[in-house]
This record gives C-alpha cells, sequence and structure tokens, in this order.
C-alpha cells in the first residue's frame, strides 16, 4: 500500500526524522484556517502519484486569501487519473540545496539498495541521464542493515556536504528505522533538503507497506482511506476477496492469480474480434470456490454497471470441479433475481465429469458451459458485445 | 532423472500438524512422496496417521533430520511464523527447503535469503518459494501442493510463477508428460528462480524441453532471457501472463505488480523472443508450440 505524504511524514515523525507535518485540508476554507495559522506555506495536492508538482498541484502561498484560492484550483484536480480530495498545507521553507535519498526492496538482487544523490533532489532522473555518478546506490544486507557505521559509509559515499554530514548520519538511521521497523518496500525523500543555518529536512516523503506485513502493524490500517478507494475493490476487500476493478465489459471469477492473469490476457484478445470488449476485472477466489464465496464474487462483478458477461474460469487442482459447479448453482440461488448477465463457465481438471454433469442438470438460461479456455473467452466476449 | 526432487527424497513437513499440513501432507502421500514425519515442537514425541502412514511429529528439524535422515523439509506454517521455520530448517542442514506458505512479509525472506547465502548456511540449503505450489517429479515424489494426477512422467521440464498456470500446463501436454514441474513463487523475493530452474533442467539428461511461464512484475524472465541465449541448449517454449494488468496494482500474486514502464508482460515477451524462445499468446497456444517441438523430433 502506498502512503500520501501526510501520511509518509507521519510515520517519518515517529521515528525521529526531521520532518515538518503541515495540516491537511479538505476544503479551501481549511486551507485558509491553517495558513492563517502557519504563515506563508506551500499548497501541496495529496495523491499517490508523482510528479505532482508538474501537474500544478503543489502551489506557494503568501497570504492565507491565497492559500485558499490555491486550494480552490487544486482540490478537485486530476493528476494522473486520480481526483485530489486533501491538500497539504505545508510552512513554506527556505531551501538552500536538494537531495535524494530512498531506500527499497531490490528484487532483483535480492536485497535491499539505498539510492541518494546530492546533485539535485525532484531533477534525480534527469541527474541519472545526465550524471550517474552522482547517483550513488549502495547495496544493503538484509541480515546487518544500516547501523551507525554503515549509515557514515552510506553519507560518504554520497557526499553530503560536512556542515551536514552528521545530521545526515542521524536522518540516514531514522529513514532504516522508518523501512525495517514499519515493513516497507520503499522510503524515498525527494527532496530531502538542506534549509538555511545547515538544518537537513525530508520535505516530502513517499513510503509503501508490505500488505504481507499486515499481521504485524494494525496500526497500518489507519491508514486506509475509505473515499479513496475503488468502492467495488473497498467492498471486495471486507469479504476478503482478491479483486482489482478494470475498465471493460468482461467479468472475470477464477482461481489462482497466474490463471486469472492469463484469463484476463485472453479476453482480452478475444474481444479483438468482437467489438473490442475488454475484461472488467481481476479477481481470484483461491482454493475457496463454495457457494458464498462464488456468490460475493459473482455480486461484487455484478455491482459493476460496465459488466455484460461473466466468465468463470476454474482449473480444479486441488478444488474439486463438482465443488466449483455446486458453488455458482448455490450462488445462482443465493442471488437469484441480481443474477441477470450470462455466465460463461469453463471447468477443467480434478473431477471435471461430474462438475460439468451437475452444471447440464441444472440447465440454468445464464450458464454456458465451454469446454476450452479460449473458447470460453471467446464465448463471454461474444455475449459481452451481443 | 529429474531436478532436485526424486523417489529417494526423504520429506518433513514443517506444520504436518496444522489444517494445511495435514491435508497436503495427505496428499503428498498419496502421490507416492515418501514423507517420514513432521516437526511441531508442541507436539513432539507424538504421532499422526495421514495417508495411512503413521508419521512422527519431532521437536525442531535437527532431530527429524538425525532420526528419519530426511533432506528435504516442506514449510506449511503461518506467514508469522515462516521466517523461523526456514532459518531453522537451514541451521539443520536441509537439501531442499519447499515453503509453500502465502502471505511472507518480503523483508522476511530477504533476511531468509540474505542467510542463504551467507556463512551459516555452508551452500547446503535450496529453498523453493515462498508463496508456490513447490516441486513435483512426476510418478517419482510431491514435495507441495501440485495435484499428482494431472499429468505422469515424461520429457518436459516446467517452471512457472504460478500454481494454476503449472497445472494448466501440465494438463495441456498431460500426453508428452514432465521430468519435473517446479512453481517457483509469486513473491517479490524467492529461494530459486527460473534461471536456477533453467540451468538445472539444461543439465537434466531427462529433460528434453522447457517450459518457462512467467507474469509481471520484476525483471526474472529478462534475466532468463539473457542466461538462456549464453547457457540452454535445450529448446525452451515461454508464456508470460498479465498484458492487461495496469500499472501499480499488485494481481493476486505479492510480487505482481508493474510499476511504471518496468515488469510489463510486454517486454518479458520481448526479451525472451530476442533469444529465440518462442512465446505463446495463451496457455493452450504455448502448448501447442512445445507440441510442435516434441512431435518434430
Amino acid at each position: 500500500m502506498d502512503l500520501m505524504e501526510f501520511q509518509a511524514k507521519e510515520l517519518f515523525a515517529k521515528h525521529g526524522v526531521p520532518v515538518t507535518l503541515g495540516i491537511v485540508a479538505t476544503t479551501p476554507a481549511e486551507a485558509r484556517a491553517a495558513a492563517e495559522e502557519l504563515g506563508v506555506v506551500v499548497v501541496k495536492a495529496q495523491v499517490k502519484a508523482g510528479g505532482r508538482g508538474k501537474a500544478g498541484g503543489v502551489k506557494l502561498a503568501k497570504t492565507p486569501e491565497e492559500a485558499e484560492t490555491h486550494a480552490e484550483a487544486i482540490l478537485g484536480m486530476e493528476i494522473k487519473g486520480l481526483t485530489v480530495n486533501r491538500v497539504l498545507i505545508a510552512p513554506a521553507a527556505s531551501i538552500e540545496e536538494e537531495y535524494y535519498f530512498s531506500f527499497l526492496l531490490d528484487r532483483a538482487n535480492r536485497q535491499y539498495l539505498c539510492i541518494a544523490s546530492v546533485e539535485g533532489g525532484v531533477e534525480i532522473e534527469e541527474v541519472a541521464k545526465t550524471n550517474p555518478d552522482a547517483v550513488r546506490q549502495i547495496p544493503i544486507d538484509p541480515g546487518t542493515g544500516v547501523d551507525e557505521a554503515k549509515a557514515r559509509e552510506i553519507v560518504a559515499d554520497a557526499k553530503f556536504p560536512e556542515p551536514v554530514a552528521e545530521q545526515a548520519v542521524t536522518l540516514v538511521q531514522a529513514l532504516w528505522k522508518v523501512f525495517v521497523e514499519e515493513d516497507t518496500t520503499l522510503v524515498e525523500v525527494n527532496p530531502l533538503a538542506r534549509l538555511a543555518g545547515d538544518v537537513l529536512e525530508a520535505l516530502d516523503g513517499k513510503v509503501s507497506l508490505d500488505e504481507n506485513a499486515e499481521f504485524r502493524h494494525e496500526d497500518h490500517a489507519a491508514f486506509v482511506i475509505r473515499e479513496e478507494e475503488d468502492p467495488l475493490e473497498a467492498a471486495a476487500k471486507d469479504k476478503n476477496l482478491n479483486y482489482v476493478k478494470l475498465d471493460g465489459q468482461v467479468g472475470i471469477i477464477g482461481n489462482g492469480a497466474g490463471l486469472v492473469m492469463s484469463t484476463l490476457d485472453v479476453v482480452a484478445y478475444a474481444g479483438e474480434k468482437h467489438g473490442g470488449v475488454k475484461p472488467a476485472n481481476f479477481l481470484d477466489i483461491g482454493g475457496g470456490a463454495n457457494a458464498q464465496v462464488m456468490a460475493d464474487g459473482l455480486h461484487i462483478i455484478l455491482g459493476d454497471q460496465q459488466v455484460r458477461s461473466v466468465f468463470v474460469n476454474v482449473f480444479g487442482g486441488i478444488t474439486a470441479c463438482d465443488e466449483v459447479a455446486n458453488g455458482i448453482k448455490g450462488a445462482l440461488e443465493i442471488l437469484g433475481g441480481e443474477a441477470t448477465k450470462p455466465l460463461v463457465v469453463r471447468l477443467d481438471g480434478n473431477n471435471v465429469d461430474e462438475g460439468r454433469r451437475i452444471l447440464s442438470e441444472l440447465n440454468h438460461p445464464l450458464v454456458t458451459m465451454v469446454d476450452t479456455m479460449d473458447g470460453a473467452a471467446d464465448k463471454a466476449a461474444e455475449l459481452a458485445n451481443a | 532423472m529429474s531436478i532436485y526432487l526424486n523417489k529417494d527424497s526423504k520429506i518433513i513437513v514443517q506444520g504436518m500438524t496444522g489444517g494445511m499440513g495435514s491435508k497436503h501432507t495427505t496428499l503428498m502421500v498419496d502421490a507416492g512422496s515418501n514423507i517420514v514425519g513432521g516437526v511441531n515442537a508442541r507436539k513432539a514425541g507424538t504421532s499422526v496417521e495421514l495417508g495411512g502412514k503413521d508419521l512422527p511429529v519431532f521437536g525442531t528439524v535437527k532431530e527429524a533430520m538425525t532420526e528419519t535422515g530426511a533432506d528435504v523439509s516442506v514449510v506449511f506454517v503461518p506467514p508469522a511464523f515462516t521466517k523461523d521455520a526456514c532459518i531453522e530448517a537451514i541451521d539443520a542442514g536441509i537439501g531442499l527447503l519447499v515453503v509453500i506458505t502465502e502471505g511472507v512479509p518480503v523483508q522476511d525472506s530477504a533476511e531468509v535469503f540474505a542467510y542463504l547465502e551467507g556463512p551459516s548456511n555452508h551452500g547446503a540449503t535450496r529453498m523453493i518459494g515462498p508463496n508456490c505450489p513447490g516441486i513435483i517429479t512426476p510418478e517419482e515424489s510431491l514435495a507441495g501442493i501440485t495435484p499428482h494426477t494431472i499429468a505422469g512422467k515424461g520429457p518436459v521440464g516446467l517452471v512457472s510463477k504460478s500454481g494454476t498456470l503449472t497445472y494448466q500446463m501440465m494438463f495441456e501436454l498431460r500426453d508428452f508428460g514432465f521430468s519435473t514441474a517446479i512453481g517457483i513463487g509469486g513473491d517479490p523475493i524467492v529461494g530459486t528462480t527460473h534461471i536456477d530452474a533453467l540451468a538445472a533442467f539444461e543439465a537434466d539428461p531427462e529433460t528434453l524441453a522447457i517450459v518457462m511461464i512467467g507474469e509481471i512484475g520484476g525483471d526474472a524472465e529478462e534475466r532468463a532471457a539473457a542466461y538462456i541465449m549464453d547457457h540452454v541448449s535445450k529448446p525452451v517454449v515461454g508464456y508470460v501472463a498479465g498484458f492487461t494488468a495496469p500499472e501499480g496494482k499488485t494481481m493476486g500474486h505479492a510480487g505482481a505488480i508493474v510499476s511504471g514502464s518496468s515488469g510489463t508482460a510486454q517486454a518479458k515477451k520481448e526479451a525472451l523472443e530476442a533469444v529465440g524462445v518462442k512465446v505463446g499468446k495463451t496457455p493452450s497456444e504455448t502448448a501447442q508450440l512445445m507440441r510442435e517441438i516434441l512431435e518434430s523430433r
């Protein structure tokens, strides 16, 4: 889960990273009130996307009136498809220099990586192209992590200027605490600023939390902002369903992440022949193909007004196809009149004959069985285009 | 022959007495695996009957290995305890550690991997997973949850990030059969990579051709392509899932995410095709490509 800037800064403060929290506002009036309290401020759009400044989502306000005007313009703005629902009102800082700093999971090398540069913060991507040597990449051994000695090595390698070097050593260790103690996959400070008087401060923050580690971070649940989520995705999460909303017409239910991803692709190819229809969602019901799980899944998918047909694609591995067939049968009973869209079902694998027999016997007007994945995808796309 | 697992493998199960553990231990016994016991500190000294076999429960992996000669451990313990279970097995010097558990925090996996690479391991342990279906050498042994009834022994080596796509591909090519099918897992950090499996299949005389299944996220497939170019002489057919996945969304597997422009299915497909690997658009087309290779032999 990616955090917004103001949330990342809360975690920074918790672990002793120098940061100014500011005030979050959801209306222009709140922005004005915050500016009256803080003085000269920066009004910053809070969305989980980069390039907020370039999109016009970050503005300096010298007066409370200006803060209100900027908030008015920024709230409701779309940045990379995301609507801005809140702004962070942060005291304006007098920046001498901007640096870049991050810790991240290095998948390719199966370790962690520190990336640091004193040659410019927000323009880091440009620096990486024009002067790659200035962007230092320092591997971190997950077994030993970052202690004071490692922090000193990082600070020396990145060539933090002498007046702020000691502060940087402390700051690097504090950011490391954010990285490991909060179970993150990314902690990024951009810019890390050297303010007037040689004071280091994190002026922005990006943090990605590992959802697999939620069981040991109950406090992370507070970072979920319900209204920022897709309503269908939020409803699916409540039912413990692994659902991702997409922009298409063919609803998808399958078992196993890989098979479901593959199903989306196969439907998209089939759609090319049927008016360009596309998959409407990702939904993996895993091994739990019982009637209630199937009904919950169908309920979410049918809640998507764009959906014109549904493709249920199950390969019975451990799950037997007769259980899946009974799950579909039971789900149709549970849903009753709510089930209005055609259902194309492809079953294969464990106990497939019995599964197909159950569905043939059911002879439900909405259900079409097709034996192969490609054939079923084609049928589902055809029905979505009818 | 086969890779990593054969009929002589002696398997213990960490978490054998739990729900998942007991269910799948029974299925492994049914598959013909030589399961020799389980580990649960709180139930040490007892035994459990699973799949018609009376299986002893030991207090530690070390003790289980000493008493039974086990060289493989399959891990079903919950995510919160997986790191410790893995470290214990590595300390005991287990040869093959198959971690089925889904939902392990990635920093735990990173620490386990660092431990595997560090001096404590002596290079003795190979880890597969986490978040994987495990490994099957059909008609010999199963260490994991892959249904043993899908396909029998044959010339195809299969390596995949996904469980159900492994099953689907085994089903499509069941008339040819498999030397070994290995699911390496869908997490950002896994113990055995596509490259490891490709190297092992290349060295295995029974494997005549290889199917490699990838998905969005990371660059394991691109790296595998580079490896194939220099080191694999056997025919390889590829499949990549997730062409329609949007950027920034995790698609079921923790590792299946397109970040910015990296980790896309298109990039992986192009990297594989650039080194002469034929890549199917769908699982059935991929199977068909492999079929043509095997039939032209």
